[in-house]
């Protein structure tokens, strides 16, 4: 098992409950590792939630953190895996000027060149989305702060995996 | 996280009674056949105390002087009847000062449900008088928690609880009850929890993995057991004694494993740890085949982990997952509840003696003994030692009494020489090491064992920071016998300061009260022992007392406990001087 730090995503499959965040994220401040990003969501099964957290560290050490996270009571399952076995995606927001819309012609080529989409335009402001890996979003973002970015933002990141995680399944021995 | 579902699928509709959430608290815990809490009263939980007033006949109360006696009282209570202990509380202060009783259950694994008051829900983040965010206060130190905002959701929330601080392996949870949910009036029904979606309490034991171990046990030349308080916790003493017995294992206990065999059994071989026997510590690093029962390899047990029973091949019998693999790395775990699992693998093992590999132990023995042992129990030099006390302490009891330490040198002294003939008889602060714990400890001792001798040994130091729950037992009459063992220091602190600090003791040294005028104070018996001559009789008097005994001895002040795996040190490199 590599002893090298390295980028995880861990999925936490949980209970739908008040205090989840906290107890889950309790587990990761207690060992001193910084989360890189997460984000809660409802996952494709009814009453069931999901959790993506990127985090970096050794296998020997997220082996033990995957433990301490089933550990709780309202999780129904936790897996790690690293980027070859994941599928991910974040997006990001950058709000700009409208007027360099219409008066930096360089702007938008980017726009084009980079497939960002545009949200909304108004006399004061546009709003740009971007969804891909993080380098594309830090790519774009390099291009755009040339010309003044008034605000951006980005999301966690947002993961499926190759394989399969049979939750379905789980429950299903859980009913039992 | 949008909305708080307590759901428990294994509801079925029972008659209902429409009645208010407060009186839905006690009947909960009436149906759960609680008999005894430990509380404190105040704004935000007063409409359960209304309750309990009209249920007194069902439900003894115990006002403690101060919630955190509560909770060391509900952990003696639990840790003696194997039941789960509870608590109560105010919202704010009172909910707070449950902390450290719920993070030391945390860590040693006491089924206990502590439930709080609350402001109004209309009031919740409001920063209303004597609110905190106690669910959140209490996150990493509870098994579970919750809040209840709606009197229907309490039955619910209770059972759940209850379900989850007993099984699997046990811990304190926590239900935070706004007050308006306790005025609500809603249709009662209660049905106990069996099951949680999500939690498996008990994990499956692999046959493979008991068959696994059974070959390195029969192929082991020198097999070495060290179990913990899950042998206790599972109830699985007999099978445990069976298995060791049958394969003829020298078998050393944790701190909070001890008492789950006799003291004086043949194969128990002592403690282990940072103050445990020279004999298990050492050959730890001897062993060909270390087998953990229902023990977490803590780092006082351990010490530096990389010198860690490295050439041995390990066992862990371990019911929580997480555990394996946390510390020490094992060949093979056998996941699941302790006793099943010694059952299972009682018929797969070998009868043998490994005389050689015991008489090890022995030889090892006859060392401490000679320069610690003896110095300890039958000293001739002048002072008092702590040892010499536990030792009356053990021919007045011969073994019958339950121990209620509290934390500190006293407490490595009373749970080495402590005499057990019965399990669960070994009440203390393990992994947190909680200072006060042992006083209040005792008081629930007591009362969920009354027909048992329980003695509390304290230090100066500990006995103070709870030293007002001597109320307690004047109020309840428990037949409590209370020892302190007075050297005038924060003696733990103190030796490490004179081993590790170059003798400058940095605000460890007490001026301490009258003790006995303040047992006295509290109408207690109280004596002061201060030579040795007076000691025999005067233990002799506080066991043979049908009341409360306060009795104090004045013991050397800078005695040392030996021996001694000084922090970040190999087992193997434990001194005996």
């Amino acid at each position: 098992m590599s002893t090298e730090k390295q980028f995880f995503t861990i999925s936490v499959y949980t209970e739908n409950n008040i205090g989840l965040l906290n107890r889950i994220s309790a587990i990761f401040q207690r060992r001193h590792v910084n989360i890189e990003s997460l984000n809660t969501s409802p996952s494709e099964i009814e009453g069931v939630s999901k959790f993506t957290i990127v985090v970096s560290m050794t296998e020997v050490n997220i082996k033990k953190i995957i433990g301490q996270i089933e550990k709780q009571v309202e999780v129904i399952k936790a897996y790690y895996h690293n980027d070859d076995e994941t599928i991910y995606q974040i997006s990001g927001l950058f709000k700009i000027k409208s007027e360099l819309l219409f008066e930096e012609p360089q702007i938008q080529n980017i726009i084009k060149e980079s497939y960002a989409r545009i949200v909304t335009v108004n006399t004061n402001f546009f709003v740009l989305e971007k969804s891909g890996r993080k380098q594309e979003l830090v790519d774009l973002h390099e291009k755009l702060s040339v010309f003044g970015i008034m605000q951006y933002t980005r999301s966690g990141r947002i993961a499926v995996t190759k394989e399969e995680m049979k939750i379905s399944t789980l429950l299903e021995t859980y009913n039992n | 996280m949008e909305t708080q579902t307590i759901k428990n699928k294994e509801t079925s509709k029972k008659a209902t009674e429409r009645i208010s959430g407060s009186e839905a608290i006690v009947r909960c815990l009436i149906e759960e056949d609680i008999k005894i809490i430990y509380g404190y009263p105040g704004g935000a939980i007063m409409p359960v105390y209304d309750e309990l007033y009209k249920y007194q006949d069902k439900i003894h109360h115990v006002l403690t002087r101060h919630e955190q006696g509560a909770t060391h009282s509900a952990q003696g209570f639990a840790r003696i009847s194997g039941k789960v202990g509870v608590a109560i509380a105010t919202s704010g202060p009172g909910a707070t000062n449950l902390i450290t009783g719920i993070a030391d259950a945390q860590i040693d694994s006491t089924p206990m449900v502590c439930i709080t008051g609350q402001v109004p829900s209309h009031l919740l983040g409001s920063d209303a008088f004597q609110e905190t965010d106690i669910v959140g206060i209490s996150t990493p130190v509870t098994k579970w928690n919750c809040q209840v905002t709606k009197a229907a959701d309490i039955p619910a929330a209770l059972a759940k609880a209850f379900y989850i601080a007993r099984s699997g392996r046990p811990g304190p949870v926590l239900v935070d009850i706004t007050k308006d949910a306790q005025f609500e009036e809603f249709d009662f029904s209660y049905e106990k929890c069996t099951k949680v979606r999500s939690y498996v309490p008990v994990p499956k034991t692999n046959v493979k993995s008991i068959e696994a171990a059974a070959k390195l046990i029969n192929e082991a030349k020198k097999p070495f057991v060290v179990w913990g308080q899950g042998v206790i916790l599972s109830e699985a003493e007999e099978a445990f004694k069976a298995v060791i017995e049958k394969a003829g294992i020298p078998s050393a206990w944790t701190i909070l494993g001890a008492s789950a065999i006799p003291t004086k059994h043949p194969l128990n071989v002592g403690m282990v740890g940072m103050h445990g026997n020279y004999a298990p510590n050492v050959l730890t690093n001897e062993c060909d085949v270390l087998i953990a029962i229902g023990m977490r390899f803590d780092d006082r047990v351990t010490g530096k982990l990389d010198e860690y029973a490295t050439q041995a091949k390990v066992i862990h019998f371990e019911i929580d997952p997480s555990e394996v693999d946390k510390n020490v790395k094992t060949d093979v775990a056998v996941l699941g509840d302790a006793k099943a699992s010694l059952e299972a693998i009682l018929p797969l093992i070998n009868e043998n003696s490994h005389t050689e590999w015991c008489q090890k132990f022995a030889d090892l023995y006859a060392i401490e003994y000679e320069k610690v042992i003896k110095n300890d129990i039958h000293p001739t030099k002048e002072g008092l030692t702590m040892g010499e006390v536990i030792n009356q302490i053990n021919i007045e009891s011969k073994g019958e009494a339950a121990i209620v330490s509290d934390v500190g040198q006293h407490q490595m002294i009373a749970c080495r020489y402590a005499e057990f003939n019965k399990t669960k008889s070994n009440i203390t602060s393990g992994g947190l090491g909680t200072m006060g714990f042992g006083l209040p400890a005792a008081i629930g001792a007591k009362m969920a064992a009354p027909d048992r001798e329980v003695v509390s040994i304290s230090g100066d130091g500990g006995y103070q920071m709870t030293i007002q729950e001597l109320g307690t037992i004047f109020q309840q009459k428990a037949a409590v016998k209370v020892v302190v063992l007075n050297n005038e220091f924060l003696g733990m602190v103190r030796q490490w300061q004179q081993l590790f600090f170059d003798k400058r003791y940095a605000s460890t040294e007490m001026t301490n009260p009258n003790f006995v005028a303040i047992a006295e104070g509290y109408y207690i018996k109280a004596k002061k022992v201060t030579k040795r001559e007076e000691l025999a009789a005067a233990v002799k008097e506080m066991m043979e007392s049908k009341e409360a005994y306060f009795l104090e001895v004045c013991v050397e002040k800078e005695g040392n406990v030996f021996p001694m795996v000084p922090s970040g040190a190999s087992v193997s490199d434990v001194r005996l001087e």
